[in-house]
């Protein structure tokens, strides 16, 4: 992918979509510039819970400092805000009254946590879990520990919830309806990870409603629609996320829930590429960062003239909460599914969904070691066949193991 | 302290030294055997363990004690007797009884009941060469010995699985050949067996056709000029006229014509021939004519009663033998005492000073079960054996003693079949607690002895037979203090007035001293007063003729309904009704199902289902096994399996009660038959630390090491309601690891308490589970955490399919024995340096020689 194109490509976002895309135009030897709105240089959103959960340090979440970015050639912008598109004019303006030219321009706009219209919902200590900001706020929160109410009970809700835990806040997780991560847990599971935080001093509340969060200017509790009252001296909203295409609508691009991309990740204008979280390909969104970097790649690719074509994949979540890992892959539901068990109360517990007699999907608690086995079968969608009978048991149980 | 005993096995009458702790080895010193045991004599001291033992009389269920047991007995045969007469009473004893204990059995029936209502076993064993020995010798004579087998340059093996049913007189043989490859070895067998594995030539003759063949032997012979000073003219003529050449018997057993020819030609050309047969000729409705054939043969061409030539019976019981000499059966009368020979039976009468004797032969075994269905005979003594599950169309014989008015039983084992229709139980003494002799195959003589005490309230047969004889006012007849008396007055019977007419002789131990009697060494008979006779008979002084003798096909015919035929017999590690050998995991561990070999070509059922064998009398459910050595149309299942280990696994409830008219002896091996698959919803196992009979509604118990039990289960529900209820009547928690494919049918569950594991269920739509032996191996194992779920693949990771276990001895599974062939071993010796396999009692030979066949030795 070598080239001496001296094309400028602007590539809104420095979140790790952005990033990958950004280091991999560079390395192709194209000039790129890159600009975020957060003033951190850019840094490893996953590893964010593990910050919270005070096992690394802040320093240790950046992945690119600017000494890198400078030996990559990346010029980097950070803290800078782009306000408006002009695919007219090849240029966009930013926050700060700055205008910045290209010749192929990357979205990489990520999502916004979404803020549940609660009254009470603006108050101070009312947090989002999504950004670094985000999560300095929390940590500053737990400095006296105290009573957290985190409204969510999916993937990021029980990072967060686990994450103030371990920072010594009393956590209660209110969660919509039945049953913790419902998106990529069956109830079985979903029921082991609820003992397994209650468990860790986490208490769960599941078919919660919150009305109203209680405070004058600083949030002292959530009111449910049963009319309970919990006193808190801090709420987390993790309540879902949303592709973030408010730029890109507003410049005309073609935005469903996401930009609407093709196969090489390009938006309805051809100088316009879309990646990551904010981009749309035939109805999806991904929400997940390792489709989100191969997209930056695919991209990156097609920028440099190669023919790369994005082909979605089944998502997978890990989630280690408290010492129980969880993760899942594929499909959770599935009417003309059949699904195979091994469950052990004291141990470990898995679920395969099979449909057609393939992999479809795949829930492992407590012991996750053969995610990337589970993972390879539902993306290779081949025949399981004769696999059947040992698939529950893993790799190491398969003739010619991988 | 070393005690010189016998095993209690087969014919074949091995000689063991036993420990009082059970550990034994065989006897160097006995002539059968030499030193060599078998997998089951190996395993003889695996077997003394009192689990299972009826210890305690029982009277109508319950503990009652020797005396009012007694007291019942004699009073239901003198009220049955004084209302109905004396042959409303019988006796059924056993091959298994004691030389002392049939006589005193035989003595209490016919000499003072007043009744031949008194058969054996032996019925369903020897019956037929029995009647062939009288028809050629006037007597139940054997004329050759163990030596002969090994002397003889043409060995002809009929109907007999040699290697695995008499297995150290196969390893004599195996030994004789190595020795002089020029020794030729020939099976006549409808199936393909361990024993033809080493054959020179297989005849895999249409069952039953045996007559056609030996009578187109006798022709050939004839047609050679081969026929010398005792042929009979009546006898050749019949064969010739039944089997004029070689094509006729081609087309009656269904040979290629030049397989006999050779056969034919081999024996033309070799004066030492040795014929040797089993139950494949005798269990048949022409059983006697069979052995008439054999003997015409080997009579007719003065191949008889010479070193290496004979014809020679092998007895399926360790003291057959014995039971023929005292005459317990019910055409019998004592000693070769005949009732249609003048003056033989005043003789017996006079010496027993039993007035009553009995004045005629009684009930064989299939009419006596008959008569009692009939209600005819209303009370019975039955000792030793197990009826209820080895008669021919058992579940009739069943019904009969549910019907039958008073049912006494003397056992060993508490799970015996019979045991439940009896309404006193009586505790017999076992292999190693009893003291007496027996006879082997060959006429030796030798003793069993006692080597442990007797346990619980076991005591000798012949001691309540003379308690019961007692109560019925016989006490002077019965007065003996122990076996050597019983012996001595025997021994003086077989001399009393004797003079020559009886072969059967054995009065030089007719004053044995105490002392001598147990020191006794082994003996073979005739050994009148008079002084040493020859060991082989016939051919000299004995009467020897031929009796003219017709092919007759088996009596059961095949149709559209019953389209195969059923052929019953013995495996490699199991005896009889598994009472013993059921309970010793390394012998369970060849064979641990009840199964119906079938070519693979007559059945739809893949390897491993379960078929239902039906015929016209009743049904058993068998494990299906593919088995090219068997002839199409026809199956074969071992007759072991009693209700104790497997419910639907009695196959003689299938087979069918036609008996040879003359012998009596039943067709085992000839039922027409038909087979269907079992419809099974579900297949299982269970492998827990108790036994749990009854689990599904078919059901098959396995001994494993450890004190574990395998249960192989399988019904007709689905598979997740099976699972469900097992798991329910197990009472398995909600905190047991479980396995749930419901689609796919698949369940599976651990029990693990305390970190060990206790017990695993597993359930499939499909007989096609993972190996047992590495879970049977972890029951009562401490369970790592990690492993938990892991168990429930039913091996650890990465391992190689567990693999059939071929040497017991040693512990040998078949991988091991083609891992060491692919590394160059080249033979059975070879095989046995590298691994062990087949070094111990050499039952598995076959088999190694088998797999040698079947894997390529690398250059």
């Amino acid at each position: 992918m070598q080239t001496t194109n001296s094309a400028t490509t602007l590539i809104i976002g420095a979140g790790p979509a952005g990033m990958r895309c950004a280091e991999t135009l560079a390395r192709a030897g194209r000039r790129v510039v890159l600009i975020g709105d957060e003033a951190s240089p850019p840094y490893d959103r996953v590893a964010l819970s593990r910050w919270l959960a005070d096992e690394i340090t802040q320093a240790d979440l950046i992945t690119h400092d600017p000494a890198r970015l400078a030996a990559l050639g990346i010029s980097f912008h950070g803290g800078s805000r782009v306000t408006a598109i002009d695919p007219a004019r090849h240029q966009v303006a930013t926050a700060d009254g700055g205008v910045i030219g290209y010749d192929t321009l990357v979205l990489a706009t990520g999502s916004r946590a979404i803020r549940l219209a609660l009254p009470g919902a603006q108050l101070a200590n009312v947090l989002l879990y999504r950004t670094l900001d985000d999560v300095r706020a929390m940590i500053d929160a737990t400095g006296d520990g105290g009573r957290a109410i985190v409204i969510g009970g999916g993937l990021l809700g029980l990072e967060a919830a686990a994450g103030l835990a371990a920072r010594g806040m009393a956590v209660t997780v209110l969660h919509a309806v039945d049953r913790l991560m419902e998106r990529q847990l069956d109830q079985r599971a979903s029921r082991r990870l609820s003992g397994h935080l209650a468990a860790r001093g986490i208490t769960i509340i599941e078919n919660a409603a919150s009305s109203a969060i209680l405070g004058e200017d600083r949030a002292c509790g959530v009111v449910l629609d049963d009319g309970r009252v919990l006193p808190a001296e801090l709420v987390v909203m993790a309540v879902g996320i949303a592709p973030e295409a408010s730029l890109a609508r507003a410049a005309g691009l073609l935005v469903a829930r996401g930009i609407v991309v093709d196969g090489q990740m390009r938006s309805s204008r051809n100088d316009i590429f879309a990646i990551g979280e904010c981009a749309e390909f035939q109805g999806q969104c991904v929400g997940l960062v390792l489709p989100a970097l191969a997209q930056a790649e695919i991209a990156a690719r097609a920028i440099c003239g190669e023919a790369a074509t994005w082909q979605p994949a089944t998502d997978s979540a890990a989630l280690k909460v408290a010492g129980a890992p969880v993760w899942s892959a594929g499909l959770v539901e599935c009417a003309d599914g059949e699904q195979i068990t091994l469950d052990d109360p004291d141990g470990a517990y898995r679920r395969l969904l099979l449909r057609q007699d393939r992999l479809v999907g795949a829930v492992l608690f407590g012991e996750t070691a053969d995610a990337a086995w589970y993972m390879r079968l539902i993306r290779d969608c081949a025949p399981i066949g004769a696999l059947r009978e040992t698939l529950p048991f893993g790799p190491a149980y398969q003739e010619a193991a991988p | 302290m070393s005690i010189r005993t016998t095993c209690p096995y087969c014919g074949v009458g091995c000689g063991v030294v036993a420990q009082p702790d059970g550990t034994l080895h065989g006897d160097p010193a006995h002539p059968a055997n030499a030193g060599r045991l078998c997998s089951k004599g190996a395993a003889l001291g695996e077997t003394l363990g009192l689990e299972g033992r009826l210890l305690e009389p029982h009277l109508d269920g319950a503990r009652s004690g020797w005396g009012p047991a007694l007291d019942r007995i004699a009073a239901a045969f003198t009220n049955t007797i004084a209302r109905h007469g004396p042959n409303s009473v019988a006796l059924y004893v056993s091959g298994q009884l004691l030389t002392e204990d049939y006589y005193a059995a035989n003595k209490f029936a016919k000499g003072f009941l007043g009744t031949a209502n008194i058969d054996s076993n032996s019925r369903l064993c020897m019956a037929s060469a029995v009647a062939g020995h009288r028809r050629a010798f006037g007597e139940d004579i054997v004329p050759g010995i163990y030596d002969d087998l090994e002397a003889a340059d043409l060995l002809i093996l009929v109907g007999s699985n040699t290697a695995w049913c008499h297995p150290v007189l196969y390893q004599r043989i195996v030994a004789a050949r190595a020795a002089d490859p020029a020794r030729r070895l020939v099976v006549i067998d409808p199936r393909r067996t361990a024993t033809c594995q080493d054959a020179d030539l297989h005849l895999p003759l249409r069952p039953g056709s045996d007559v056609a063949l030996f009578c187109g032997l006798l022709s050939h012979l004839a047609d050679l000029g081969q026929l010398g000073a005792y042929a009979d003219g009546e006898a050749v003529a019949a064969a010739r006229a039944a089997m004029p050449d070689i094509a006729s018997v081609a087309t009656a057993c269904d040979l290629a014509q030049g397989d006999v020819a050779r056969f034919f030609d081999w024996f033309a050309a070799t004066p030492r021939a040795v014929t040797l047969f089993s139950q494949g000729v005798n269990q048949s409705s022409s059983g006697t004519d069979k052995v008439t054939a054999i003997l015409n043969v080997h009579v007719g061409s003065n191949r008889i009663g010479k070193p290496g030539a004979t014809a020679f019976s092998v007895t399926g019981q360790p003291n057959a033998m014995g039971g023929r000499e005292t005459g317990a059966l019910a055409n019998m009368l004592a000693a070769h005492l005949e009732w249609d020979r003048p003056g033989d039976h005043a003789l017996l009468a006079q010496f027993w000073q039993a007035p009553g004797l009995a004045l005629r032969p009684g009930l064989k075994a299939v009419e006596l079960f008959d008569a009692i269905g009939r209600r005819e005979v209303r009370a019975v003594w039955i000792i030793g054996t197990n009826p209820a599950f080895s008669l021919p169309r058992a579940a009739a014989a069943r019904a009969a003693l549910a019907a039958c008015d008073f049912v006494a039983v003397s056992e060993v084992s508490a799970n015996s079949d019979t045991l439940g229709f009896a309404h006193v139980q009586l505790p017999a003494l076992g292999w190693g607690e009893k003291d007496g002799t027996v006879t082997n195959s060959e006429r030796m003589i030798s003793r069993q002895r006692a080597f442990r005490p007797a346990p619980g309230q076991a005591r000798a047969d012949w001691w309540a037979i003379a308690q019961v004889a007692a109560r019925m006012g016989h006490g002077a007849a019965f007065s003996w203090r122990g076996p050597a008396d019983i012996f001595r007055e025997h021994a003086a019977l077989s001399g009393f007035r004797n003079d020559g007419a009886r072969v059967f002789d054995i009065s030089s131990l007719a004053a044995i001293s105490d002392a001598a009697y147990d020191a006794l060494g082994p003996t073979r008979w005739p050994c009148p007063a008079e002084g040493p006779a020859p060991a082989r008979l016939a051919g000299g002084a004995a009467p020897t003729r031929m009796v003219a003798v017709s092919p007759r096909p088996p009596a059961g015919r095949t149709d559209a309904e019953f389209p195969f035929l059923l052929n019953t017999g013995r495996i490699r590690d199991q005896w009889h009704g598994m009472t013993r050998t059921g309970l010793v995991p390394r012998l369970m561990a060849h064979v641990g199902e009840p199964f119906v070999a079938v070519h693979p070509d007559d059945c739809a059922l893949i390897d491993g289902a379960l078929a239902r064998v039906g015929s016209r009398e009743g049904a058993a459910v068998l494990r299906v096994r593919h088995d090219r050595g068997q002839r199409r149309g026809e199956l074969f299942a071992p007759m072991h399996w009693t209700a104790a280990l497997c419910a639907q696994g009695r196959i003689n409830d299938v087979v069918n009660d036609f008996v040879d008219p003359l012998s009596g002896q039943p067709e085992f091996k000839h039922t027409p038959v038909a087979l269907s698959p079992w419809p099974a919803g579900w297949f299982g196992f269970l492998l827990a630390d108790t036994a749990r009979p009854s689990l599904a509604p078919w059901c098959a118990l396995i001994a494993q090491p450890g004190g574990v039990w395998r249960h192989e289960l399988a019904g007709p529900e689905q598979p997740e309601a099976a699972f469900a209820r097992l798991v329910e009547r197990l009472d398995l928690p909600a905190s047991a690891p479980r396995l749930c494919d419901a689609h796919a049918g698949r369940f599976r569950i651990a029990l693990i308490r305390q970190g060990i594991l206790r017990m695993v269920l597993f359930v499939g739509p499909a007989p096609l589970l993972p190996a047992r032996d590495w879970l049977a191996g972890r029951i009562g194992t401490a369970v790592a955490p990690g492993e938990r779920a892991a168990l429930l693949a039913g091996a650890p990771p990465g391992a190689a399919a567990a693999s059939a276990s071929v040497c017991i001895c040693h512990g040998v599974d078949s991988a091991a024995i083609t891992g060491a062939i692919a590394a160059g071993a080249d033979d059975v010796a070879a095989v046995g340096a590298a691994t062990r396999a087949g070094t111990g009692c050499g039952s598995c030979r076959p088999e190694i020689a088998a797999l040698l066949a079947r894997v390529p030795v690398p250059a």
